[in-house]
């Protein structure tokens, strides 16, 4: 785990614990914090892989912006997993093409 | 929120927009304290000038906020759309400000988007919002004040920091004295050096850097390998200007202001009378210089509707504006700026 526990400005005041699953693997983080969030700190860098030749891809601006943390969650493709709050169950899972509409 | 404040203040009614869940943009990750006045935030850490503004955002009675929405349209009736997966709503406002910020910029090197580099912003936000470190070990690519400050932060953060490099023979943008704080805690500046390439295992492992000469060549046998896993691409800002391209704002390529900017006047307003523009996306600068733009921008959208905004007020920002850009690290705005009024409508 890779929480900040002491800082000499800020504070992380305790938030709710929370389970969901990374590619079938039940995992913890906390709630509200983006989805990306949660698995950087579980130490999972890989979120989607490149269409064409699928190579790996991770967190990149945090912003919502580059597309480079883009996830399949609960069913649903191309969510930008850096601005998503991460909620109880969520389903994760490593994005390997565009995604395709139901 | 320094427009809707503003605007709101002289007896407009504001709509705030964000796509994030918070306001403040990205002062919510500046634990630094900035320089300037203290009347005009100085002194204060940047996520508590957010708290402050944040609040009377809230509380005014004459501003409301839709967050979590994104602008997804503007149409040539003066329609925009902002939605969220579920929901829509159309807005018709009189007046626009947009202040939609900055990304990061990319450079070319070996296995660039691999995980494990990230812009050195969202490192930021991660630690600094998230209380997330990213790694173990980190190397800082650009010496601006975006690096340097991170640098810093990753610090206190308890983390290592193996290097800042940057391929200019001098520091770029940042402050001396941050720049001093981050070599006194052992972490060296290494200029004039470049990074050629990441590599490991689906992940950064280590990242490989080249000395370069006076004309940015790779200088053989300067070669140096840092093992980290975790780089940090500190190499500038761009406009975040889609909206202003899909609106045919007249924007100009003006490389001192980041990119492609559009043409704005002392108030912010764009080629297209309606539209102002505030911060970052007008030009890449920093966050005191954004919060008088926005309230310019505000006051005078408020006074071609004819509320009572103080034009002394509108002046006084102007020249506060004017004298904070005296600064010698300003330098290459005002050249910008310049350049960019040169051009005309």
């Amino acid at each position: 785990m890779r929480r900040i526990t002491v800082h000499p400005i800020l504070s992380f005041p305790p938030k709710k614990k929370v389970k969901f699953t990374f590619e079938g693997q039940v995992i913890e983080g906390l709630e509200g914090e983006p989805i990306a969030a949660a698995l950087v700190a579980d130490g999972i860098y890989k979120m989607r892989e490149s269409i064409n030749l699928h190579r790996p891809r991770g967190f990149f601006c945090a912003i919502g912006n580059c597309s480079s943390c883009l996830m399949v969650v609960d069913g649903t493709p191309n969510v930008r997993t850096c601005i998503t709050p991460l909620k109880e169950g969520m389903k994760v899972e490593v994005q390997k093409d565009k995604g395709v509409l139901r | 929120m320094n427009a809707a404040l503003a605007a709101a203040d002289a007896g407009a009614s504001a709509l705030v927009v964000d796509r994030f869940q918070s306001l403040g943009g990205q002062l919510v990750k500046q634990t630094h304290k900035f320089f300037g006045w203290t009347t005009r935030g100085a002194g204060a850490r940047g996520f508590e000038l957010a708290q402050n503004w944040e609040a009377n955002v809230k509380n005014h009675p004459r501003i409301q906020t839709l967050l979590g929405f994104e602008v997804i349209g503007a149409y040539r009736d003066g329609t925009w759309i902002a939605a969220d997966l579920e929901d829509l709503h159309k807005i018709k406002p009189k007046r626009v400000v947009i202040a939609t910020g900055a990304s990061e910029r990319m450079i070319t090197f070996e296995n660039n988007d691999y995980p494990g580099v990230y812009g050195a912003g969202a490192v930021q936000t991660l630690m600094n919002v998230y209380g997330v470190l990213p790694g173990e070990k980190y190397l800082i690519v650009g010496s601006g004040n975006v690096g340097v400050i991170v640098a810093y932060q990753l610090l206190q953060a308890q983390a290592r920091v193996e290097a800042v490099i940057d391929v200019l023979p001098r520091l770029g943008g940042a402050y001396w004295v941050h720049a001093a704080k981050i070599q006194r805690a052992g972490v060296p500046i290494l200029l004039k050096r470049t990074i050629t390439g990441v590599y490991g295992t689906d992940s950064v492992e280590r990242a490989e850097t080249v000395g370069v000469d006076d004309n940015f060549q790779p200088v053989p046998g300067t070669e140096i390998t840092f093992s980290v896993d975790v780089v940090l691409l500190a190499v500038g800002l761009t406009p975040l200007n889609e909206l202003l391209f899909e609106l045919g704002v007249k924007e100009y390529y003006i490389p001192e202001l980041g990119g492609f900017v559009p043409w704005h006047d002392e108030s912010g307003r764009t080629s297209q009378p309606e539209i102002f523009v505030a911060g970052d996306v007008a030009g890449i600068e920093e966050a005191t210089t954004a919060a008088l733009q926005g309230r310019i921008s505000g006051l005078q959208s408020a006074l071609d509707l004819g509320y009572a905004a103080s034009k002394e007020e509108i002046e006084e920002l102007k020249e506060l504006l004017c004298q904070f850009r005296q600064s010698s690290l300003s330098e290459k705005v005002l050249q910008g700026l310049e350049r960019l009024h040169a051009k005309g409508v």
